[in-house]
């Protein structure tokens, strides 16, 4: 039987507020929403419609949920990405973010591309490695389709270095390449000789004492030590300076006690304790094998991408499995080193806003008191900023806690449904370049996952689930 | 006494909240001890040096260790189990100092608030069709008060609701009363054993209000929106408000109002109407069918009556329903009348009413479409106008709301010679003006004063419908309009007539 009449009226008022306040007067109980437009216009909003309250697709978001939050990922080892990432060629590069041909690439991604060409020897100098980028003869791929991240132009190429991270409980594989530290680096496009001599120098030196490190330790699972740095200020994308102290911590002894060399050891450990972001890279290793637990549900509209080429801001979904969402990416806004100003950025980049669609990063604001400038500069808006995410996830993540919400988990798992229908976009904190190659990072701010990606997801999951 | 250790992998706890977890744990029934530790090999050696472990296991420094002492093992289970809820809960220690959060879509306001039943949508059109049905995929009955929703999404709606044991009201659903809680525009009128089933909301607004002037009472108040009679969606809602006042305990008798169905429509509302058991007052304004297919129905003529003879139907002791008689005929003399009015139900029936006994009454929504007024600003011969139509409120408030618009048409009437009657309405409830006659008279005044200089006379003549428990107050509304010198009628069939008497009294008089 019907369950309108004799109900204890229960309304939730969606327009006019001034009703609500007549059904309250009148002994009704009456939920507001804060309604707004969904974003997409009501091509979007039809869409929204097919799946909003969709069982079939709650229950798959809830499972790729589930598999998210049960992922396990342990910090195994280093293996080159050659020889590591499964179908990566002999002349491959990968990029962050969506597809991209060299053509239009972003100023810096082109400068990394550049230095990766002259690492690898494939060219001996800068003219030559433009001219063999443009040639067709070197293959552009996403980081993303080999199962790996790299932050800002993310450029991977056949002998790096790379970190493996295993899923405990798929057995699953990710990859990131090692963090160079900041100033003149790779990923902002850099690539004078004191780079390239310092990707020789990680590849050569501090890419086998980690390795042999972690042969001594068996693997260092990672959430518990992501969720200690998140009580130590860390939010994990623009702040990672507890989780690369910890994660010092935890490989020092190790490292030692390996048959790397002291004088080894020692350069590793400086470069480590120099570096606030060394742990960026595993953190976001790991952020993608629990989001790979989570790719591949039918149905499910829970967001498993998200990433930047410098161009185009790309997204995935788990119940689409490998297509990509694309929009202009968005500039990003926030405080920028002495000199530098918002004219000089480039636009977004990097596959580190994995991080937040790991539920940490810009998520997780709230529990980085230590730069809460970004969002406003008080903890109060610290926090709301990790409450509006509630709007667009489908849960909260008991291992993430967060001090300052006394200890309710991340929100995580962003539902692209919810996205566009509270029209409220994923916020990412993010490390923001030059605009021109090999300047490297002028500054940090925030910026917001573009809208259009999410309503195109939205419009195709409701055409799939005809 | 028995102790068991357990260890919950990969769970990271800072040692203050673990303590706090260890008291708490320790403080179930059956059990003495409790520690909660990470498994390091410092933490482990603090645990055996308190006693609770005669031997520590192998660190697992990852790993939260639980060590508990009980009476017996399903004891410690369950203290296990306690630990496992509190280490899985995504809740916050404490409410938190954060900012309230407010939801910002349905699905979310539902989370909020699980017991909700009903989605009352007043978002732009558009959009408005997409909201309701994410509210039926989520269970919830919707009312949409919005309107300029295409028929295919009403039909679409109306589907799913049907076979989901769902009431959509709507789209254009102004009014609705349920448990006794107004939505929309709705006047607060007393509760009692009368389902009403309206597709507009002055018509509801109109029976409902008549039914509290006469002591009886409303159980519910469904409004149907103005296309649900229609052949493409079939009544579906007007079907299923029956289907529910059939089975609702506390409805007595049942009251019908709508413009007149489309004749497939008709005979399954009719039908279902006769299969409920219950008295059914039927209304469906000007409709000719053929009434005695339905001999256990009910006819009215008008809204005041239909709420009259539900009220009798309840078992009330009322006289028979009798008002004062439409004058006839009324001389054609260029004395016109010219009715203004804010809800559609009400000028749809004063046309029905006037039209046989002036003869041609122009309108924008005519009983006669040869009679359409062809400019909507300016009024012909006698003319009767909603101007609560969309041709009228573009970009200006609706006239129940804000009655600039309707001043404004009262002054402009009165600078016409031909003008001799305004006949008026004026709707009470929440939604509406909170003064409408303090909002009304300074435009009465402005026009008597226009006549008065041209040496003409121009009588008002209204009828209020509210009650005395609406915010406006009737009886308030009603002495000030009466002390202005407004004729007031005790319905709207009331007001027409007595519009169309002080018009033949004017012409009489005249000629």
């Amino acid at each position: 039987m019907s369950n309108l009449f004799g109900q204890n009226l229960g309304v939730i008022n969606l327009g006019v507020d001034g009703f609500a306040d007549v059904i309250e007067a009148e002994g009704g109980a009456a939920a507001r929403v804060d309604w707004r437009p969904p974003a997409g216009g009501p091509d979007a909003a039809a869409a929204l419609a097919k799946l909003a309250g969709n069982p079939a697709v709650d229950a798959a978001n809830q499972r790729a949920f589930d598999r998210y939050l049960a992922s396990q990922p342990v910090l195994e080892g280093i293996g080159i990405a050659g020889e590591t990432l499964p179908g990566m060629g002999p002349r491959h590069i990968l990029h962050a973010g969506p597809p991209i041909e060299w053509a239009r690439m972003a100023a810096p991604v082109k400068g990394a591309v550049v230095g990766a060409i002259l690492v690898e020897g494939w060219a001996d100098t800068e003219d030559a490695a433009l001219e063999l980028a443009a040639g067709g003869e070197i293959t552009f791929e996403p980081c993303h389709h080999f199962d790996a991240v790299g932050p800002m132009a993310g450029i991977i190429s056949p002998s790096m270095p790379v970190v493996i991270v295993r899923d405990a409980v798929s057995g699953a594989r990710t990859y990131s390449n090692l963090n160079e530290g900041l100033g003149k680096v790779l990923r902002y496009g850099a690539y004078s000789n004191e780079v390239l001599d310092r990707l020789r120098w990680i590849g050569g030196t501090l890419a086998p004492v980690i390795s042999k490190a972690l042969e001594k330790t068996g693997g260092i699972e990672l959430k518990p030590l992501m969720a200690q740095a998140m009580h130590m200020g860390d939010e994990g994308h623009n702040r990672n300076v507890a989780g690369s102290v910890m994660f010092l911590k935890t490989i020092i002894g190790a490292a030692l006690n390996s048959d790397s060399s002291r004088e080894d050891v020692a350069a590793s450990a400086d470069f480590i304790a120099d570096n606030i972001l060394f742990f960026l890279n595993i953190s976001m290793a790991a952020c993608k094998c629990m989001l790979n637990a989570a790719d591949g549900v039918e149905g499910s509209s829970m967001a498993t991408v998200m990433a930047r080429n410098g161009v185009e801001f790309g997204l995935r979904i788990s119940g689409l499995g490998d297509r990509w969402f694309t929009a202009a990416v968005e500039p990003a806004d926030g405080l920028f080193f002495a000199g530098y100003s918002r004219d000089d950025a480039a636009p977004d980049l990097g596959d580190s806003a994995i991080t937040e669609t790991a539920g940490i990063g810009g998520f997780a604001m709230a529990a980085a008191p230590a730069i809460v400038q970004f969002v406003g500069g008080t903890s109060a808006t610290a926090i709301n900023a990790t409450n509006e995410m509630t709007h667009v996830t489908i849960g909260r993540n008991p291992a993430f806690t967060i001090p300052s919400l006394d200890f309710a988990g991340s929100p995580a798992g962003i539902d692209a449904r919810k996205v566009v229908g509270a029209n409220t976009p994923p916020i990412i904190n993010t490390g923001i370049a030059h605009k021109e190659a090999g300047i490297g990072q002028i500054g940090a701010g925030i910026t917001h996952a573009p809208m259009a990606c999410f309503e195109k997801a939205v419009i195709a999951l409701a055409d799939a689930m005809k | 006494m028995t102790t068991r250790t357990k260890f919950f992998p990969n769970h990271y706890r800072d040692s203050v909240a673990l303590m706090r977890m260890s008291a708490e744990i320790a403080g179930l029934p059956g059990i003495d001890e409790a520690s909660f530790v990470m498994a390091t090999e410092a933490n482990i050696a603090l645990v055996v040096e308190a006693g609770l472990l005669d031997e520590g296991p192998d660190p697992r420094p990852n790993d939260l260790m639980g060590v508990v002492t009980g009476s017996g093992a399903d004891e410690i289970e369950a203290a296990f189990d306690a630990a496992g809820e509190a280490l899985a809960s995504t809740e916050g220690n404490r409410g938190g100092a954060a900012e309230a959060v407010l939801p910002r879509s349905l699905d979310a306001a539902l989370d909020s608030a699980p017991a909700s039943n009903l989605a009352l949508i007043s978002c732009p059109g558009e959009y408005a069709g997409a909201e309701a049905m994410k509210a039926l995929r989520l269970g919830l009955n919707a009312m949409i008060f919005s309107d300029n929703v295409p028929v295919e999404d009403e039909i679409a709606l109306k589907t799913f609701a049907a076979a989901n044991d769902l009431m959509v009201m709507g789209p254009d659903c102004g009014t609705a009363i349920i448990d006794g809680v107004p939505l929309g525009f709705a006047n607060r009128v007393r509760r009692g054993g009368i389902g009403v089933i309206g597709a507009s909301g002055t018509g509801i607004q109109e029976v409902t209000c008549q039914i509290d002037r006469r002591g009886g009472g409303v159980s519910q108040a469904i409004g149907t929106g103005g296309r649900d009679l229609d052949e493409r969606i079939g009544g579906v809602t007007m079907l299923k408000a029956l289907d529910l006042f059939a089975a609702d305990p506390d409805t007595d008798v049942i009251a019908l109002v709508s413009k007149p169905p489309a004749p497939t429509v008709a005979a399954r509302i009719l039908q279902k109407a006769a299969a409920t058991g219950k008295p059914v007052i039927v209304n469906f304004l000007g409709w000719r069918g053929d009434r005695s297919a339905y001999p256990s129905l009910t006819f009215a003529g008008s809204l005041e009556e239909t709420a009259h003879l539900a009220v009798a139907a309840g078992g009330s002791d009322l006289p028979p329903f009798e008002i004062d008689p439409m004058p006839s005929p009324v001389p054609a003399d260029g004395h016109c009348l010219r009715g203004l009015f804010s809800g559609g139900t009400f000028c749809h029936e004063a046309l029905l009413e006037l039209t046989p006994v002036l003869g041609g009454v122009r309108s924008t929504s005519p009983v006669d479409k040869s009679l359409t007024l062809n400019d909507p600003w300016t009024s012909r011969g006698h003319t009767v106008i909603d101007l609560g139509d969309d041709l009228f409120t573009r970009g200006r408030p609706h006239p129940m709301i804000d009655h600039g618009l309707r001043n404004e048409r009262i002054v402009k009437e009165a600078g016409d010679p031909s003008t001799a009657v305004i006949l008026l309405d004026v709707v009470l409830g929440h939604g509406a003006d909170m003064d409408p006659a303090k909002a009304m008279l300074p435009a009465i005044a402005e026009a008597r004063e226009l006549a008065h200089g041209d040496n003409r006379r121009i009588d008002f003549v209204a009828s209020v419908c509210g009650t005395g428990r609406d915010p406006q107050n009737l009886d308030r509304q009603e002495a000030s309009l009466r002390d202005a010198g407004v004729r007031l009628a005790p319905s709207n069939v009331q007001a027409a007539r007595l519009a169309a008497r002080v018009l033949a009294e004017t012409a009489g008089g005249a000629s």
